[in-house]
């Protein structure tokens, strides 16, 4: 991208900002958004990054998505609540991906996990909550969340973890996210003929973002301190080649 | 003689011998005056301190107390935990006692007296709940069976007349029709029979609390809505919050009692991590509870009791957590205090040891984990096939459920020797890692038993310990 088009970018970033505290009214200050530094992928969200207090969806393939969401809120500053159906998650996971264990409260919540979600989501002081959803999110409990994420600024996401599949149905969540997972690169990436494991490899799909792009990008997993990056820079194709763009905020198959 | 102590008891002794005939027994025997009204004295002051565990709590006879623990357990980390608490306190104290959890107040007392296996108290929790004297819900007919009919407290004629007709236990009641033995035994026999099985209630009568900080108001009509209920609960909060207030002091339990019309008592009890006084926050965690609590033909009175009060400091040494506190208690009194946690570091090379749970508010450490390790760790790990050159090669391939994955990348082996402080068929146990990604490049941690080259180290199976 030119330095034209990065400075006509910043102005778009500024004015979406300006807009949306127009949009919250009773919200003084609009909470700076979770960039992920990576610049392709800033560039396509509308706040140039991810916006805390809202809802965010994650669907990933089992770990890549616990990691992904990890990896975001360990960019921001202050607890997490992580809920989970029961007890799965290892700590040392987490904390590979930058979420410091002293950082992390967990909640068991059985068939409960939306209504401790939302418990969490309107106390004030947590950076973020994460919950990993085994069935079904519909519209209605989805803007909850939303509405309990925007009463205290508090990063939500939504850890998709079907058990069985579930008929995709549209909900509030500001962005939706895609993560699978690649073979990975070689671990010394000068020497390929080095045996062992490196960092992983994810797809990253930005399948719908309101008010934004989407995109598709080949990323490095998560390091140390939660950031992503670009694996090739061609990975970052212009939105317009995307199919399905027009439809919107509206959900976006794809054959899996 | 009254009592005789366990020491007494090998030696053959039992209550109600004749003291000569003791002492002709056992030369030498000590003895102690019985001493009723200091024994009721003692019961009473051991129900007080069992007001830590439970609003309710009733003596049962001259022996015995009775604890209603129903919404209790989850404070105590459930209700193995519970018992371990309150009995291994007790003993720890020098009495000798038994207890037992079961559905009814009757079978509890059955059970406590005349069960074979007294509560084992240990801090092992390697204990089986059976050993820890809990009758699982809906078992406690099957307990009472072979117990001997006496222990369904009934009077001495009625018991030696079940023995004169051949009844030695309580399963033996079942198997004839009950209205010929009311009419050769009275109702009363029906009716212990009836409350130990839990087709009768018996509602227990609490003992009254005494010098705790408390709160009763009384309705004029009884109340039986949710809504009144919540009301209700407002004004008790308010004036106890007030109260404690001008005593620096905040609470930690609170016990809820609901005093219907038909004589019955209900409650229910919060917990809080910190000490508070928040009228809104304490009045909200009762009225979530307010679900459990059938107020049947109406509530009269109610009453919010304060057991466990602490000073209320206001320095907090970490401002973030100081803040979780009334989410964690919100969390807490939903989903149980064992659901709500934080993960620690421990210091072990057995991977599922090295992480701890610890209360969500305890203090911080700041310590992580040396290394990375999966995000989802299997628990027990499962067995997969897999093919691998010995002794330390990385799989080539794995089979897990029926779906084969062919091994690209790997890392390893890892040694871990098992921990033979811990147990000892952990001496020779070794298992070797291996953290591997297949050709999609999903990333599994597997292990093998063995070193692969002395048997006695592991069978040389494998199983996927974690997903990365």
């Amino acid at each position: 991208m030119g330095q034209l088009a990065t400075a006509h970018q910043d102005t778009l970033i500024r004015l979406r900002t300006a807009i949306a505290r127009i949009e919250r009214a009773g919200e003084v200050r609009v909470p700076e958004a979770v960039a992920f530094g990576v610049g392709a992928i800033d560039g396509v969200l509308p706040q140039g990054g991810l916006l805390p207090g809202a809802l965010h969806e994650v669907m990933g393939q089992e770990t890549a998505g616990a990691l992904f969401a990890a990896g975001i809120l360990a960019r921001r500053a202050g607890p997490v609540l992580w809920v989970v159906e029961r007890g799965d998650v290892f700590g040392p996971g987490l904390a590979g991906a930058g979420l410091h264990p002293d950082r992390v409260i967990y909640a068991e919540a059985g068939k409960q996990v939306l209504l401790v979600m939302e418990e969490g989501l309107r106390h004030r002081g947590l950076a973020g909550v994460v919950g990993e959803i085994g069935g079904r999110l519909t519209l209605t409990a989805s803007r909850r969340l939303q509405l309990a994420a925007e009463s205290t600024g508090a990063l939500a996401i939504a850890l998709r973890r079907p058990r069985k599949p579930v008929p995709p149905e549209p909900n509030a969540a500001v962005t939706q996210w895609r993560v699978s997972v690649l073979p990975s690169g070689p671990p010394v990436p000068d020497a390929p003929e080095v045996p062992g494991v490196g960092r992983g490899r994810w797809r990253l799909e930005l399948v719908r973002s309101r008010g934004g792009r989407m995109g598709e990008w080949v990323v490095e997993a998560c390091d140390a301190a939660g950031h992503i990056s670009l694996v090739s820079p061609l990975a970052d194709r212009p939105a317009a080649t995307l199919p399905g763009l027009a439809t919107g905020g509206s959900l976006r198959h794809r054959a899996a | 003689m009254a009592g005789v102590d366990p020491q007494a008891q090998a030696l053959g002794l039992l209550p109600g011998m004749a003291l000569a005939h003791a002492q002709a027994l056992v030369p030498g025997l000590v003895i102690a005056e019985a001493d009723p009204v200091a024994e009721a004295e003692t019961l009473v002051r051991m129900a007080e301190w069992c007001r830590g565990v439970t609003p309710l709590v009733a003596t049962d006879g001259a022996d015995g107390l009775w604890l209603d623990v129903t919404g209790c357990a989850h404070l105590f980390g459930g209700e193995a935990g519970l018992m371990e608490h309150l009995v291994g306190r007790l003993v720890g104290d020098g009495l000798h006692l038994r207890a037992c959890l079961a559905d009814t107040p009757g079978a509890a007392h059955a059970v406590a007296r005349f069960g074979e296996s007294a509560p084992v108290v240990s801090l092992t929790p390697a204990l089986s709940r059976r050993e820890r004297g809990i009758i699982e819900a809906g078992a406690h007919i099957a307990a009472l069976a072979p117990l001997p009919v006496r222990a369904l407290r009934l009077p001495g004629d009625t018991v030696a007349t079940l023995r004169r007709l051949g009844f030695e236990r309580i399963g033996d009641l079942a198997r004839v029709p009950r209205a010929s033995l009311a009419r050769r035994l009275g109702t009363q026999l029906g009716l212990r029979l009836d409350q130990a099985e839990g087709r009768v209630p018996e509602p227990i009568v609490p003992l009254p609390a005494t010098e705790m900080m408390q709160h009763r108001v009384t309705f004029v009509e009884p109340l039986l809505t949710p809504e009144g209920l919540a009301l209700a609960i407002e004004h008790l909060v308010t004036p106890l919050c007030a109260r404690m207030e001008q005593t620096g002091l905040g609470a930690r339990r609170l016990d809820l009692l609901f005093e219907r019309v038909d004589g019955a008592v209900q409650a229910i009890r919060i917990g809080t991590a910190r000490p508070s006084r928040a009228t809104k926050h304490l009045t909200r965690l009762l009225t979530e509870r307010l679900e459990e609590v059938d107020p049947g033909l109406g509530v009269e009175a109610m009453r919010l009791v304060a057991p466990l009060v602490e000073p209320l400091r206001w320095t907090q040494v970490d401002e973030s957590t100081a803040d979780m506190s009334e989410l964690v208690d919100r969390l807490s009194n939903r989903l149980g205090a064992e659901h709500v946690y934080r993960l620690e570091p421990v210091e072990s090379d057995v991977p599922e040891r090295a992480v701890r749970r610890v209360p969500a508010l305890s203090p911080r450490t700041g310590r992580t984990w040396p290394r990375p390790g999966p995000t989802r760790l299997l628990t027990p790990p499962r067995p997969v096939e897999a093919l691998a050159l010995l002794p330390d090669q990385p799989p080539v391939a794995f089979t897990l459920a029926g779906r084969r994955h062919r091994i690209r990348r790997a890392d390893g082996p890892e040694r871990v020797h098992g921990e033979w402080w811990r147990r000892d068929a952990e001496t020779d146990a070794v298992r070797d890692y291996f953290h591997v990604e297949d050709d999609e490049g999903r990333r599994f941690w597997l292990f093998r038993q063995g070193d692969g080259v002395n048997p006695e180290t592991g069978n040389l199976s494998w199983y996927l310990h974690g997903l990365f």
